[in-house]
């Protein structure tokens, strides 16, 4: 059962991902860059990321994705009511990206990986929440900072000068 | 239930996805979108080592840091998108070769 869960949900994860990247309409991209995100954190729960899937499905749907639906609503007319956008280079594209890919899965399975085998956590929040105010303050902090930057950046970025 | 080859083989096919709408889309939001495919593969990769090569907690929280990343990284990216678009008139990045107009 869990088994065909996760090919259901890898399936969903890849397919989406190919609409995302060959489909002409923009908003159908978009869409489906949505289930890609959802059978991401699908996969991250089957890796007992209890936490990781919860803040995928909070940070890059809830935010990333409504920021680039922002973003296509106002670089395009609401008239026009096919929002295309086309492509260039795509052989070329497609033989480097086969290549890649090749060279990717050769590599991942010529691998001895070292498998370590890990007892199942209960719930991972709280390790992360000690690991965050003890090991990793400092890069916490300064990503408080990075945010607080890119925050100010595009506020002052997009704004009309006068 | 999948072993960490599975992974690594879906997180290949999403970077691979990615590189090649980096390489080959034309309008701006859809290039972002590509790096967001990019960044995910990433971030899939970290969480599998992290239950399958012993990086344990350490690979979850390295993952979260890349998910804030992406988070700046969309916002100032979609704030240069809007501006080039005021300037242009298109958001395709092959047609945006000059630094002023």
């Amino acid at each position: 059962m869990a088994d065909v869960i996760f090919w259901v949900i890898a399936g969903i994860t890849v397919l989406s991902a190919f609409i995302v990247v060959l489909n002409k309409n923009l908003i159908h991209s978009a869409v489906a860059l949505l289930f890609t995100f959802f059978g991401v954190a699908g996969l991250y729960a089957f890796l007992w990321a209890d936490f990781m899937a919860g803040a995928q499905v909070m940070i890059y749907i809830g935010g990333i994705l409504v920021l680039i639906m922002f973003g296509i609503m106002l670089t395009n007319k609401i008239q026009s009511v096919n929002i295309s956008h086309s492509s260039m280079q795509k052989n070329a594209g497609a033989v480097v990206v086969v290549a890649i890919l090749g060279l990717l899965i050769w590599m991942i399975q010529k691998t001895p990986w070292k498998i370590t085998t890990a007892e199942e956590p209960i719930q991972t929040t709280g390790q992360i929440g000690n690991l965050l105010m003890s090991e990793y303050l400092l890069p916490f902090e300064v990503a408080s900072i990075l945010l607080l930057a890119a925050l100010i950046g595009a506020a002052m970025l997009s704004r009309k000068t006068k | 239930m999948g072993s960490l080859h599975n992974y690594l083989m879906i997180a290949s096919v999403l970077f691979s996805l990615g590189i090649f709408a980096v390489m080959t889309r034309r309008n701006g939001i859809a290039v972002l979108m590509g790096v967001e495919l990019i960044l995910n593969a990433a971030n899939l990769n970290f969480i599998a080592f992290a239950r399958f090569g012993g990086m344990n907690i350490s690979g979850h929280i390295f993952a979260l840091f890349v998910i804030i990343m992406a988070a700046a990284e969309a916002a100032v990216a979609l704030a240069i998108i809007i501006n080039l678009y005021n300037n242009f008139k298109s958001v395709n990045v092959d047609e945006a070769r000059q630094l002023k107009q």
